[in-house]
């Protein structure tokens, strides 16, 4: 069972209303890689992985993480494997009235009551350690700057030791210098914490720095797929569009 | 109009099955005690001041006011039992609700409305924490604990303030005037003035915790939630007590 992929969305349908996002969408991403969807603002790139966390209920399709769709789970069984999935947002969503130490205490403490105080303390240095923002351990969230608040959302998702990261936009709004950093940071993560990653941008800088494989959506289906290069050089002009 | 009644028969059932989803949550495992204790501080202890001074005022006003009716049918020392009568049953339970819808409703209203823009609630609930249980259920626990609370204080500084009110024309000892409110203030009296406060409290939190967690798009939908949340609650404290008093005259 070891080709089987980690996880395998399977004709994946959403819509709001009448505007139907998600026609159709397959896609796999194998244990250890780091998969890039790119796709235009609205395309539904977010949609697609808040329905694989069960954030958003899917209309049709199948979403297979670890092997188990989780359309068909109960609440439970669900919070189990969400525990395995590490979910950065695209604005950070940390939680605005705790400090940096407390959003990373929260989950722990909450699946953890055997841990000790000190135990806690150990591994929210480590996680905060492994994005290099050890030093802002005591601020609030609205101390923190725009590339601040992403590592430290990414040092919230690794306390749990995810085998899965879901990276919602990593480097929008960012520096051109900041966006490096943070695309270094989740090359270094993986590495690290030997996480399969999905990531979505629509930066091409950092798809080219974080990807093994990139794909590209467009009107709710994946339109291209390959590596960068193979990407740069499509035939189809709007796929090169992404490139430039 | 037949799209209004609709949308106003969906805001009914929605808000209806999260009312449901209250007494489904609070009784399974399991309860956060330290985010419950920390609400009722926030809630019940942080609006202590402002309940006081809205209750003194009241009791004070209310007996200058009635004093010169009093007077004039002779009955000026029925004034202290009328006095805290009127507070008791009727004004001191209606304002401190109102006040607390401004308060608290909102707050809740905005505190969570910008935690579900924001995504902290989504981020919440892919950490396997349950939102509505961490966030909702006890707060409205904490609201429906805590309004009564505020009333019986608003009830007895609203008394002292009455006492105040007295002393501006007349003289009477605190002893005496305690004991003249006392002494015509029924078991009766107080039980469904009490009882009807648990209902303000749990609108105000459940109404603050609605409109929050339905807040949807950009931040002035905050605003948006806050707002509606006070003028809701506000509003379904009057229908409460409407009710309330209905059905106490009906038993009593
Ligand atoms: N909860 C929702 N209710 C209604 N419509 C939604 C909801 N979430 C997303 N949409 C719609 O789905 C479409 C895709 O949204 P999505 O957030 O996935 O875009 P995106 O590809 O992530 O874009 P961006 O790069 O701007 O984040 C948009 O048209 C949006 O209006
Ligand atoms: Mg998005």
């Amino acid at each position: 069972m070891e080709t089987q992929p980690i996880i395998a969305i399977k004709n994946l349908w959403k819509s709001f209303g009448k505007n139907k996002v998600l026609r159709g969408i397959n896609l796999t991403v194998d244990k250890g890689e780091s998969l890039v969807i790119l796709g235009r603002s609205g395309s539904g790139k977010s949609v697609t992985i808040e329905c694989l966390v069960g954030l958003l209920e899917a209309d049709k399709g199948k979403l297979e993480v670890f092997g188990t769709d989780i359309t068909k789970l109960d609440y439970k069984a669900l919070n189990r494997i969400r525990l395995r999935i590490g979910f950065l947002f695209q604005g950070g969503a940390l939680y605005d009235s705790m400090s940096v130490r407390e959003n990373l205490a929260f989950t722990l403490k909450h699946h953890t009551a055997h841990l000790s105080e000190i135990e806690i303390e150990k591994q929210i240095l480590e996680a905060l350690d492994s994005v290099g923002l050890q030093e802002a351990i005591d601020k609030m969230p609205s101390e923190l700057s725009g590339g601040m608040v992403k590592r430290i959302g990414l040092a919230r998702t690794l306390i749990i030791k995810p085998e899965i990261i879901l990276y919602d936009e990593p480097t929008a709004g960012l520096d051109t210098i900041t966006a490096k950093e943070i695309s270094e940071l989740i090359l270094s993560v993986q590495k690290k914490y030997k996480t399969t990653s999905l990531i979505i941008t629509h930066d091409i800088n950092c798809a080219k720095m974080t990807g093994n494989r990139i794909m590209i959506i467009k009107d709710g289906v994946i339109h291209a797929q390959g590596s960068y290069d193979e990407l740069m050089n499509s035939p189809d002009d709007w796929v090169r569009s992404f490139f430039v | 109009m037949v799209p209004f009644l609709k949308e106003q028969f969906t805001q009914a059932g929605k808000f209806s099955m999260f009312i449901g989803r209250f007494f489904k949550e609070i009784v399974l495992p399991p309860f956060q005690f330290n985010e419950f204790i920390r609400q009722c501080f926030a809630i019940g202890y942080k609006s202590l001041p402002l309940v006081s001074i809205t209750g003194f005022i009241m009791g004070l006003v209310l007996t200058i006011q009635s004093r010169p009716t009093m007077t004039k049918f002779g009955a000026e020392s029925w004034l202290p039992s009328m006095v805290s009568l009127s507070l008791i049953r009727e004004i001191a339970p209606v304002v401190t609700a109102l006040i607390c819808a401004g308060k608290i409703a909102s707050g809740i209203g905005a505190e969570l409305g910008s935690m579900k823009v924001t995504s902290q609630i989504d981020a919440m609930e892919v950490s396997a924490i349950n939102p509505y249980k961490y966030l909702v259920v006890t707060r409205i626990l904490a609201a429906t604990l805590m309004v009564p609370i505020l009333v019986i204080f608003a009830d007895v500084v609203g008394v002292f303030g009455g006492y105040i009110g007295y002393n501006v024309h007349g003289t009477i000892g605190l002893q005496r005037y305690f004991s003249e409110v006392i002494e015509h203030l029924d078991f009766l009296d107080l039980l469904p003035a009490t009882i009807k406060t648990f209902f303000f409290g749990f609108f105000i939190g459940t109404i603050g915790c609605y409109k929050g967690f339905n807040a949807s798009g950009g931040t002035a939908s905050v605003g948006l939630a806050a707002n509606s949340a006070v003028v809701t609650a506000s509003l379904s404290i009057f229908i409460v007590d409407m009710l309330a008093v209905q059905i106490t005259d009906l038993f009593f």
